[in-house]
C-alpha cells in the first residue's frame, strides 16, 4: 500500500462516520422542512448515538453484539479497500459479506418481528446485488481495470459511458439506505407493521454500533457515486461532491414522496429496471468500443 | 457522562383511553407543535425508548402489558401519565374492570392532567420528563462508575491477597 493510500484509509476511518452522521442529520432536517416542520438540530444523530451509549445494556441474545461488531469491522474494511484504491469488485463482495452479518445480527434474536424482517433483509440483498455487481463490471468495461485508483485516474467521465448503470445504482441506493418505497426490512421511523424491523431487538450500545456502521456504509456508497464522475482532473472532485449531494437529495425526495411497496413489487421494479437500463448499457459498452 | 436530554425517545402506549389523548399525543408531532425539534422520536420499540408515555387507565387486561413494557425499557427511564384517566382513572374510575391510573401498576413521575390533555400541556410534561431523564442518567452513570470502581478494587485485593 502506498503512502497516499494509507493516508486516505486513515482519513476514511476517522471522518466517514462524521460525514455519514451529518448527512443523516441533514436528511432529517430537510425531510422535516418538506413536511412543514422545523425539525431536529443538524447534529441530532450524534446526540442520539451519545445517549444510546449511556443506556443500560439489555442483551436479548449474547451473539447479537459480536455479529454487529463483525458488521462494523467488515464495513470499515470495505471502505478501506475502496478508499485505498484497490479492487472495486473485492470491495463490493466484502460489502455483501457485511450485509450478511447484519442479517445474522437480526436473526439470532429469534423474535417474530426480527424473523420476518431478516428474511426481508435477505430479499433486499438479493434485489440490489445484480445492480451493484453490474456497476462493477461496467467500470471494468469502460476503464479496462477493476482498480479504484486507476478508474479514478482515467480521463473518461464514467457517467457519460454508463448512464444506465448509474441509474440502476441510484435506484438500489433507495434499498441500501433504507428509504421508501423500498424500506421493507426496516425504516428510520417506528410504528410500522414490523415495529423497527431488523432493529427491533437492538437497544443501547448495539443500536449505536448499528447506526455508526450505517454511517460508514453511507460514506462508501457516496464514494461509489462519486467514482462515476471522478477523473484525473482535480476539478472533477467538485463535480463528484455535487453529484453526491444531488443523488442524496433525490433519495430524500423519494423517501418523502413514496409509500412503501410490497417486497414482490420491489423485486419486480428493481430487477426489471436493472435488466433494461444496466443490460442495454452493458451491451452497448461491449459492442461499441 | 453525557448530555442525554437532547435525545429523548418516547414510547406511547394507549391503556384504556377513549383515544382523545392519543390524538393529542399525535398532534404534538404535527407541523404546528413539532416535538421532533427537541429530538423527540415517537418510537414503537420499548428497547429503544427513554420516556414511557401512557394514556388511559389501567384495566385488568392491560396491567401485565404495561408492566412488561416498563420492564423492557432500559434504565434510565421516565414515566409520563397523560390525561385524567392515566392520572387517576378519570371517568372510568368506578368501572368494574378499571384498576385506576397508571400509578397502580408502574411508578409514574410526571402527571399531565386534562380531558383530553392539550398538546401544549403534553409537550410541557415531556420537557419536565426530559429534565428528569437527564438527572436520572447522571445518577445512573455515577452508580455504574462506583460499581466499576468497586469491582476494580475487589480484583486488586484478590491479586494482592494471594
Amino acid at each position: 500500500m502506498s503512502y497516499k493510500a494509507a493516508i486516505m484509509v486513515v482519513l476514511y476511518i476517522l471522518f466517514a462516520p462524521l460525514a455519514g452522521g451529518l448527512l443523516e442529520g441533514a436528511d432529517r432536517k430537510i425531510s422535516a422542512r418538506m413536511q412543514g416542520r422545523i425539525g431536529p438540530p443538524l447534529l441530532q444523530p450524534f446526540y442520539d448515538v451519545r445517549k444510546l451509549m449511556n443506556k443500560q445494556v439489555i442483551a436479548v441474545s449474547v451473539l447479537q453484539t459480536s455479529m454487529l461488531l463483525c458488521y462494523l469491522v467488515l464495513m470499515v474494511f470495505t471502505g478501506a479497500i475502496f478508499f485505498a484504491g484497490n479492487d472495486i469488485l473485492m470491495c463490493l463482495f466484502v460489502l455483501s459479506t457485511a450485509s450478511t452479518f447484519m442479517y445474522f445480527a437480526a436473526v439470532v434474536t429469534s423474535s417474530p418481528y426480527n424473523t420476518i424482517a431478516s428474511s426481508r433483509e435477505l430479499i433486499q440483498i438479493m434485489t440490489y446485488e445484480p445492480a451493484v455487481l453490474l456497476a462493477g463490471i461496467g467500470f471494468y468495461l469502460v476503464a479496462g481495470t477493476f482498480s479504484v485508483a486507476k478508474i479514478a485516474n482515467s480521463d473518461i467521465v464514467m457517467l457519460t459511458r454508463m448512464p444506465g448503470l448509474f441509474a440502476s445504482f441510484v435506484l438500489i441506493l433507495l434499498i441500501k439506505m433504507r428509504k421508501s418505497p423500498f424500506d421493507v426490512s426496516t425504516s428510520h421511523h417506528a410504528h410500522q407493521e414490523l415495529v423497527m424491523g431488523v432493529k427491533t431487538e437492538m437497544g443501547a450500545q448495539n443500536l449505536a454500533i448499528f447506526t455508526i456502521t450505517e454511517w460508514y456504509e453511507t460514506s462508501i456508497l457516496m464514494g461509489i457515486v462519486g467514482l462515476f464522475v471522478v477523473t484525473s482532473n482535480p476539478l472533477s472532485y467538485v463535480g463528484a461532491i455535487l453529484l453526491c449531494a444531488a443523488v442524496y437529495f433525490f433519495l430524500i425526495i423519494a423517501d418523502n414522496a413514496c409509500a412503501r411497496v410490497k417486497w414482490t413489487q420491489m423485486l419486480q421494479i428493481t430487477w426489471l429496471f436493472t435488466l433494461f437500463a444496466s443490460g442495454v448499457n452493458l451491451l452497448i459498452l461491449m459492442l461499441i468500443k | 457522562m453525557g448530555k442525554v436530554k437532547k435525545s429523548p425517545w418516547v414510547l406511547h402506549y394507549d391503556g384504556s383511553s377513549c383515544n382523545g389523548c392519543d390524538i393529542e399525543v399525535l398532534a404534538c408531532l404535527t407541523p404546528v407543535y413539532d416535538a421532533e425539534r427537541f429530538g423527540i422520536i415517537n418510537t414503537g420499540d420499548p428497547l429503544q425508548a427513554d420516556i414511557f408515555l401512557i394514556t388511559g387507565g389501567i384495566n385488568t387486561q392491560n396491567k401485565a402489558v404495561v408492566q412488561q413494557l416498563y420492564d423492557q425499557m432500559p434504565r434510565p427511564k421516565v414515566v409520563v401519565a397523560v390525561g385524567t384517566c392515566a392520572c387517576t382513572g378519570g371517568i372510568f374510575k368506578e368501572c368494574y374492570n378499571i384498576l385506576g391510573g397508571a400509578d397502580t401498576t408502574i411508578p409514574v413521575d410526571i402527571y399531565v392532567p386534562g380531558c383530553a390533555a392539550r398538546p401544549q400541556a403534553i409537550i410541557d410534561g415531556l420537557i419536565q420528563a426530559i429534565e428528569l431523564f437527564q438527572k436520572r442518567s447522571n445518577k445512573h452513570d455515577a452508580i455504574e462508575r462506583r460499581h466499576k470502581e468497586e469491582e476494580g478494587r475487589k480484583a486488586h485485593d484478590k491479586v494482592s491477597g494471594e
